[in-house]
């Protein structure tokens, strides 16, 4: 069973598992978001929480403190997702009958002042949390290591919690791409959601029907990208960056066969039987025209099998931007398929440019 | 009432005042930026030199020889039939990769690169093999070893003279 768990957290069938999920979560959103459904959830939960538990090398990990935030991370972000689809589907279910959200009732538009009414809460708030970090300081202890040595570093070197997904990201990505250019898009982004979304539904209250495509993308984003990353990064990444299941002692010396291609020697050596070309541009066409295919052809194809209505409510310049973003986000589960399924190394790769996609 | 005090200032009091105090503040500040300045000559300053002498070749073994990973961060390897100094930084991020006898090979903690005994990259994603530094024999015969100088294999530079040592 647990060798079975371990096989199956590999990112190779845990990212597409997670992905499944997700659609199921879009799909089955009032499911999940009845209270039932979240009892049921619960009382499962903790039962494999008890089992995962009950295992030492899962527990080392679990407890060490530089983790914790992570387990806080995923029960909040649980509860909280749960919540929001909790009330979205109580409020689409009205919309539905044709009654206003919950949000809008007569008892629920009553305005109360700030004093004492938001003060008092902001108060509370305040005196919890520093309660909070107290106590947390007290019980996990953060030593200091030894003198930084530049000629040494720790194994596995781990980011700090939060930039895990980043560092994961960097497996399969060149450090200009994974380290600069998605992150930039990603805070672009996010910058630039007000001004792409010109849908005015969903204004003060919670809704899933009305917003359904900003919903899904982002939700796809931070959950199946970013979230499941730091879980990856964190709990099953151990010495040397090697992948360990959940249940795996975090052994030094685990060997794990990996040889990565670039794209260019899939296509010139194994491909044609010959030596690569001289020339850096010739050497590397083959990836250069995938990139553009993925654009130029990928994005008229998406735009007409799905996109014309958007295309048309959101006026080109909005639609081309949100395309070109949403693009950028697909390339990232993209490019780690291809390294998973067939351990490519780069799609393009000009080292000498310091330039591989 | 003779000891009434009184409670607004006059013109020269005023301007009196407002000297003192945006004289301290001046003050207070100029100590800040001064400190802040310290800064920027630190007690103790880590710049390893950027050549050695590194011994005799014969002193080396086949094979990885970590001894002055340390202080240089230099891996001299002897692999068939040639000496040379290895850098000890990715060429994905910068960290520093582990020699892993057991299997023969450099291996990145922080992404999980793995290079070949001859610096060459073949698993995880650094995009170019380890970088080389100049290394000849001196008048004594002894290895001399530059760090200023690289050789990098993507661009042919491993077949310059000055990048190995034959024995
Ligand atoms: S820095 Fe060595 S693998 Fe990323």
């Amino acid at each position: 069973m647990r060798e079975l768990i371990n096989k199956l957290s590999d990112p190779i069938f845990s990212f597409p598992g997670a992905m499944l999920l997700y659609l199921a979560l879009l799909r089955y959103y009032r499911i999940f978001g009845s209270k039932k459904f979240a009892k049921i959830a619960l009382v499962v939960i903790l039962g494999l929480v008890a089992y995962f538990f009950a295992d030492p090398n899962f527990f080392l990990i679990i407890t060490t403190p530089d983790n914790i935030p992570i387990s806080i991370l995923f029960v909040l972000v649980s509860f909280f997702t749960w919540l929001t689809f909790h009330k979205a589907a109580e409020n689409d279910k009205r919309i539905e009958q044709g009654l206003c959200p919950i949000e809008g009732t007569p008892e629920n538009r009553e305005k109360v002042w700030t004093w004492p009414n938001l003060v008092y809460t902001e108060l509370f708030t305040i005196i919890a949390g520093t309660t909070f970090l107290i106590v947390w300081a007290i019980l996990f202890k953060a030593p200091l290591e030894e003198p930084a040595n530049p000629t040494w570093a720790p194994n596995p070197a781990k980011a700090p919690w939060y930039f895990l997904g980043l560092q994961e990201m960097l497996v399969y990505f060149d450090p200009w791409m994974a380290g600069v250019i998605l992150p930039g898009l990603i805070v672009v982004g996010l910058l630039a959601i007000p001004f792409m979304d010109t849908n005015p539904k969903g204004n003060g209250y919670y809704t899933f029907q009305e917003r359904k495509v900003a919903i899904s993308f982002f939700l796809f984003g931070w959950l199946v990208l970013w979230l499941y990353l730091i879980l990856i990064g964190t709990f099953l990444r151990g010495p040397n960056w090697v992948f360990f299941g959940p249940f795996e002692y975090w052994d030094l010396h685990k060997v794990v066969a990996e040889n990565n291609v670039n794209l260019s020697e899939y296509f010139w050596i194994k491909g044609l039987g010959v030596s690569m070309p001289k020339n850096i541009l010739l050497r590397e066409i083959i990836g250069i025209i995938v990139t553009a295919l993925y654009f130029v052809v990928g994005l008229p194809v998406v735009t007409k099998l799905w996109g014309k209505a958007f295309l048309k409510s959101m006026g080109q310049i909005r639609y081309y931007i949100f395309m070109f973003l949403v693009f950028s986000m697909v390339s990232l589960p993209i490019k780690m398929f291809l390294r998973w399924l067939f351990q490519l190394k780069y799609i393009i790769a000009m080292p000498e440019f310091e330039l591989n996609l | 009432m003779a000891d009434e005090k009184r409670l607004s200032l006059n013109r020269r009091e005023f301007f009196g005042h407002l000297a003192v105090g945006w004289s301290l503040f001046a003050a207070a500040t100029g100590g800040l930026l001064a400190l802040v300045f310290r800064f920027t000559f630190p007690n103790v300053n880590f710049e390893p030199t950027m050549s050695f002498t590194a011994g005799l070749p014969s002193d080396y073994e086949k094979g990885v020889d970590e001894r002055w990973k340390n202080a240089y961060g230099v891996w001299i390897v002897k692999h068939e039939g040639i000496l040379f100094a290895l850098s000890n930084i990715c060429t994905h991020l910068g960290c520093v990769p582990n020699w892993l006898p057991g299997e023969q090979k450099f291996k990145c903690p922080c992404h999980g690169s793995g290079y070949y005994v001859t610096g060459v990259n073949y698993e995880g994603p650094a995009p170019r093999p380890l970088e080389r530094f100049k290394i000849v024999l001196n008048s004594e015969g002894k290895i001399f070893v530059d760090k200023t100088k690289i050789y990098r294999a993507e661009k042919g530079e491993w077949n310059n003279s000055d990048s190995f040592i034959t024995v």
